[in-house]
């Protein structure tokens, strides 16, 4: 567990940049450390190998008092990786990896194995690229190798300042996935700084939102985003994230709840009748325990309509799709468009019905979620 | 056509005393340099990581290289007396400037993100400078080298007016006797030890590119 207890850190130049820290980083989990430039963020990681020296206030690792443990050696049990990559371009790869180790004096069989192991689980095959210099790697797989390297020594703390921003999209979003996998395997305690919200909510467990040197906001990327603090978290966050992030209404709340509903003995004019009296082209066919049986189209009815012995049991259809009511609105919404179908029927538990979910319900919370008046200002309906 | 001839003549009649010469020569050129190379290379060191002592030490260096080189030997020699070693301060003196500017630029330029990657894996100030910035650092003080050696070459010919031998006694025999043969036989062997300076260290400068 990091500690910061009370810090704060003011520059040679005046400047503030933390504003008495409090702060606790349970351990084995991805802490995200996000806010604008100059907000203190990498302020806050580098104090934890004392990189910077705080000006007053404390930092614990496991209850011990940073400030008494010599840099040098608290340094090399912590994972360093930077924006920059900052590989070593005179080293082999193998080398690069190996420098820690190096430093803590392992034994070199140990060292070699472990070297192999890392960039074996990185997908970098070691047979391919241990002798290759940094500059033969493209940016993508030189901070894969940056991220190895801060494993190496397998320190419990890895601190990342912004390590993905520099690169491609696409290298950017497999080195998160990346990270994510080795991190569920490996459960170490990391500080990962970035400005990017996106790439906290997907990687961190914990969130700590900081503006001007103070913390703003600490909690899980599920908790920021359901309960902003303040508006400033709210501006960060993103309007278009926090509307995502909308509760998805349950299929009970948007259902239709009074569909046109008839029992199996019901003959086929009453059904033709109750049909027209409800506007509906089909009927749902409930028992008396309202059990969902099946449904009848009106093309059935009309089809059989002669023949007066038929009920609307006889020409009735099963459903194959039915949903129930606490699942996401639009799991139900995935289903009807998968299957091409008009409509689906909800039912709780033994097939008891309870309403259905039509394309007009879509249509009624889209009109809920996006008002008018926020479309057309002033009111105008073209 | 004559004129070749009389000077392998020359060469050929003289030899011993040629070798002697380019011997010591290269002698004095190899402890100038080298003594520079590792006072000039710790110099560039203490410019790069103390800024404020930078200027102080590169502006000594550059009043140095601006000094004559005749003013300086005699100006040494008030100092040190006749002989080979007046010789020898006045090229290590020569040799620093590049060599000092070469490794602090050469510091200089180590991106500081390797740098900061280093301090931040937990190295100390030593294991950075020698495992990562010197090697990094390698190939502008090896052009400073080869800069210092090729001027060295040259400075030291002028090796007889303090006392000291080498070629240049074979110019100023040269220039005394009015001899031009002499004059040639001294100068050519210091141009091609000038050369061979060059390539050679040109060479290593270029292995040692990453």
């Amino acid at each position: 567990m990091i500690r910061f207890a009370n810090v704060s850190k003011k520059y040679n130049d005046g400047f503030q940049a933390l504003k008495n820290i409090d702060l606790e980083l349970e351990s084995g989990k991805i802490h995200a450390i996000i806010g604008p430039s100059g907000c203190g963020k990498s302020t806050t990681m580098k104090l934890v190998n004392r990189l910077i020296k705080p000006t007053s206030g404390t930092v614990f690792i496991n209850n011990d008092d940073i400030s008494k443990i010599d840099p040098v050696q608290l340094r090399r049990k912590i994972g360093y990786v930077i924006q920059n990559i900052g590989l070593f371009p005179h080293m082999t790869i193998a080398d690069n990896v190996a420098a820690v180790p190096r430093l803590l004096k392992w034994d070199e069989q140990k060292t070699q194995t472990k070297v192999n192991e890392l960039l074996s689980m990185v997908h970098l095959d070691p047979s391919i690229y241990r002798d290759r210099k940094p500059r033969e790697l493209s940016g993508g797989q030189q901070q894969r190798v940056g991220v190895i390297r801060a494993l190496a020594a397998e320190p419990e703390i890895i601190l990342m300042d912004e390590p993905f921003s520099a690169l491609d999209p696409i290298s950017r979003e497999q080195l998160q996935n990346e990270l994510v996998n080795v991190q569920e395997e490996l459960k170490k305690t990391i500080v990962f700084v970035t400005h990017d919200m996106d790439e906290a909510i997907k990687i961190a467990d914990n969130i700590v939102l900081m503006k001007d040197g103070e913390v703003i906001q600490v909690g899980s990327p599920d908790f920021i985003l359901r309960h902003p603090a303040n508006d400033f978290v709210k501006d960060f966050i993103g309007k278009d994230r926090l509307r995502e992030q909308q509760e998805i209404p349950t299929v009970k709340e948007v259902m239709t709840d009074n569909p046109a509903t008839a029992y199996p003995e019901r003959g086929l004019a009453a059904a033709l009748k109750l049909m027209e009296q409800r506007r509906v082209d089909s009927l749902i066919i409930v028992d008396q325990r309202r059990k969902l049986l099946g449904y009848t189209p009106i093309l059935n009815v009309l089809g059989h309509y002669q023949d007066e012995t038929k009920t609307l049991g006889d020409v009735m259809l099963p459903f194959t799709y039915t949903v129930e009511p606490d699942i996401p609105f639009t799991v139900a919404l995935e289903y009807m468009s998968q299957h091409n179908l008009p409509y689906v029927p909800v039912v709780t538990g033994e097939q008891r019905f309870v309403g259905i979910i039509t394309r007009g319900s879509m249509v009624r919370l889209m009109a809920e979620v996006f008002p008018i008046e926020e479309i057309f200002p002033n009111g105008e309906v073209v | 056509m004559t004129f070749l001839k009389e000077v392998w003549t020359y060469i050929k009649d003289n030899l011993d005393m040629i070798l002697i010469y380019t011997g010591q020569h290269l002698l004095m050129v190899l402890f100038g340099v080298a003594a520079a190379l590792i006072v000039g290379t710790l110099l560039g060191i203490l410019c790069n990581r103390y800024p404020k002592v930078a200027p102080i030490i590169l502006s000594v260096a550059n009043i140095i290289q601006i000094i004559p080189s005749l003013a300086l030997l005699a100006l040494l020699m008030l100092y040190f007396g006749l002989g080979f070693y007046t010789v020898v301060v006045a090229l290590f003196l020569y040799s620093l400037l590049p060599i000092i500017r070469n490794t602090y630029v050469g510091l200089q330029q180590v991106d500081r993100s390797i740098t900061e990657a280093g301090h931040g894996i937990g190295m100390t100030y030593f294991q950075l400078l020698t495992k990562v910035q010197l090697p990094l650092a390698m190939p502008f003080i090896m052009a400073g080298l080869r800069i210092a050696a090729v001027i060295a070459v040259g400075v030291a010919t002028l090796a007889p007016f303090v006392g000291g031998d080498g070629l240049g006694r074979e110019i100023f025999s040269g220039i005394n006797s009015r001899n031009d043969i002499r004059i040639y036989v001294g100068a050519i062997p210091a141009s091609i030890l000038a050369i061979i300076a060059d390539l050679s260290l040109g060479t290593i400068e270029r292995r040692l590119k990453i």
